[in-house]
């Protein structure tokens, strides 16, 4: 035991002196800079191609080529890291409250919604369904989930970002019927929420269910996820459903202030960032299926994005932080209505 | 001895072949189909792009990671698991049997626990987070978590192969030893090492089959950067989440490829050993 523990030791000494190591070629100033984009789930082939557009267009401005890298998982498990210590140079998450979250332990400025153009949030995307080629079980539209026999499969509200969206689009839905209060709201949500049959962590989690597993009959997705299922499974018989209503989904982005000024990567965040917002960015965007918001490249997407009316968080639900509290926080509505095995 | 057809303790042919043929069988789907499964998968659209998944850059460096985390994690645990065996059998002290039951701790515990805990330690916001902050020293979602995770789940192996074989061995020699001037040091070495070496490789294989596999307390301490934090296990996982699946197999098969050559050394050294044994005899 002691042994062991003399070793350890020892081995941790030679890491952080590699740690440090590290740290130091960071900060040298012709040393191409590193960067981190934490990133929620559906949102890796995005980035991907981003990374290779930036690079090209950072080291065309005259600086070392950055290297930059991501990392994807559930939305609210990712900012989870990024508080534990998880080294993030840009955080771009599923929805406002994760950030929030972040914001919270003082690791970046609290007013970061207002740093960039459009509530920080670069492009949008929406909540539609997912459903088995020639729509057997008639799923138009948000009433139609909630018939007996439609099994629908959504990610767990509690750890991912797109399945928050997929609870408050039905809510907002619920709520704007005729006589609807937030007593039927909540009533629909449990219906829903009784005929899912699993609750996969994050989005992409939830996708290989529907798509591989072939578990369920709707599958509730990010806009986008369900455009990359098509193209990923052209043979699995798939399409997709435009309900006529669904929610204005707005993912953001920031600087994560603590980690930037600590390893000096603040003007290549920074540029990272507002390169979404160029021409180019908001192109690659609409490649991947999420609604760019420079309304040119909006149009030149054509078809490609159709048109439907939308609810946003802001005023249906008095914002995210109101939203998280009363929805999803521990003794919120779902930890209520949500019992396991559908009962 | 009478002569007899068969042992009283033998089972009657029947059952043992039944219960030869369900353990077969058994261990048929259970293991080998599986196992067939990933390579076979792997293979679907050619080798070349099997082998394009492998030599790509991510891929590359989640085996680097995974081969250097193992490099550090087994030799602690083998150093580690020879002082408590040693410790053990060898001595009576208060809180031996204390020591067992940690030794095991790692068993019985679920991995996704242990990585936990180093959250909890060396997290920003864990009690050791402060202190490492202020140092610049980042041990959670870089290389020392990755390795402390992985020495806490692999750590019992060497020194669980040893302890029963110890106790049984005794230490007649190791005193012989002492009475002929022999200090500590050389009756581990001559003495006590050499008697233990078939068991300490075994033990020490096993510890490197499942550090290079292991996947729970590495996922919770990882970050998930790829091409920095990510090991094999890990990138499996990434590739089959991107739709990516010929890669996400050919990455496992190489990993499980990585597994079989441990556990093909280990049953010769098995062999091996039982042979020399037998000449000494």
């Amino acid at each position: 035991m002691i042994t062991s523990a003399i070793s350890r030791r020892a081995s941790l000494a030679g890491l952080t002196l590699f740690a440090a190591d590290s740290q130091a070629r960071a900060q040298a100033p012709q040393a191409p800079q590193q960067l981190l984009n934490v990133s929620y789930d559906p949102t890796r082939e995005f980035y991907r191609e981003y990374h290779t557009a930036f690079a090209e267009f950072w080291a065309g401005q005259g600086h070392p080529r950055p290297r930059l890298s991501a990392s994807h998982g559930g939305s609210g498990r990712q900012a989870r890291a990024v508080i534990d210590g998880l080294a993030a140079d840009v955080v771009t998450l599923a929805l406002a409250y994760d950030i929030d979250a972040i914001a919270d332990r003082g690791l970046l400025a609290k007013e970061w919604q207002t740093r960039l153009p459009d509530n920080a949030s670069p492009y949008t995307s929406t909540i539609v369904f997912l459903v088995r080629r020639g729509n057997p079980k008639a799923l138009r539209d948000w009433p139609d989930l909630l018939k007996a026999g439609v099994s629908v499969i959504t990610p767990n509200p509690k750890t991912s970002g797109g399945a928050r969206w997929n609870y408050l689009a039905l809510w907002a839905w619920a709520l704007r019927q005729p006589g609807g209060t937030e007593a039927t709201a909540e009533q629909a949500v449990t219906q829903l929420f009784r005929q899912v049959p699993v609750l996969d962590t994050g989005a992409r989690g939830s996708t290989t269910t529907f798509v591989q597993r072939g578990q369920g009959d709707v599958l509730l997705a990010w806009e986008n996820e369900a455009h990359l299922a098509l193209q990923e499974f052209p043979q699995a018989g798939l399409e997709i459903v435009y309900p006529a209503f669904s929610i204005l989904a707005e993912p953001p982005v920031s600087v994560v202030d603590a980690n930037v000024d600590r390893r000096g990567t603040r003007p290549l965040a920074e540029a990272y960032l507002q390169h979404l917002y160029s021409d180019q960015g908001q192109r690659i965007a609409a490649k991947h299926f999420y609604r760019p918001r420079n309304p040119d490249v909006l149009r030149e997407a054509g078809s490609r994005f159709p048109n439907i009316e939308f609810a946003t968080v802001d005023t249906v639900f008095g914002g995210w932080r109101r939203a998280q509290a009363t929805h999803f926080d521990d003794g919120g509505v779902f930890d209520r209505i949500y019992r396991p095995g559908g009962r | 001895m009478t002569a007899r057809p068969r042992a009283a303790t033998a089972d009657p042919p029947w059952l043992a072949g039944l219960l030869i043929g369900a353990a077969l069988a058994v261990a048929g789907v259970v293991l080998v189909l599986p196992l067939a499964a990933v390579f076979t998968e792997s293979l679907r659209r050619g080798w070349e792009v099997a082998w394009e998944a492998i030599i790509e850059p991510d891929a590359v460096s989640a085996m680097q990671l995974t081969l250097l985390v193992a490099a550090i994690a087994v030799p602690v645990n083998t150093l580690g698991g020879i002082a408590a065996a040693w410790a053990i059998a060898r001595c009576d002290f208060p809180g031996r049997r204390l020591l067992v039951t940690l030794i095991e701790l790692p068993f019985s515990v679920s991995p996704v626990i242990s990585g936990l805990v180093y959250v909890l330690l060396f997290g920003a916001q864990g009690y050791f987070g402060p202190w490492l902050a202020a140092h610049d020293i980042q041990i959670l979602f870089a290389l020392p978590g990755l390795v402390l995770a992985t020495i806490f789940v692999t750590f019992p192996f060497v020194a669980r192969t040893l302890i029963p074989l110890m106790q049984e061995q005794g230490q007649a020699e190791e005193e012989a030893a002492l009475t002929l001037g022999a200090n500590t040091w050389q009756i581990l070495w001559h003495v006590t090492l050499p008697k233990i070496r078939w068991a300490l490789l075994a033990g020490i294989l096993l510890c490197n089959a499942r550090a290079m596999g292991e996947f729970g307390a590495v996922a919770v301490v990882s970050g998930h950067i790829r091409g920095q934090t990510n090991t094999m296990p890990l990138h499996v996982e990434i590739l089959y989440n991107e739709y990516m699946f010929v890669g996400a197999f050919a990455v496992a098969s190489l990993l499980a490829l990585l597994g079989l050559i441990t556990l093909g050394a280990k049953t010769a050294l098995e062999i091996l050993s039982r042979s020399r044994m037998g000449s000494h005899a």
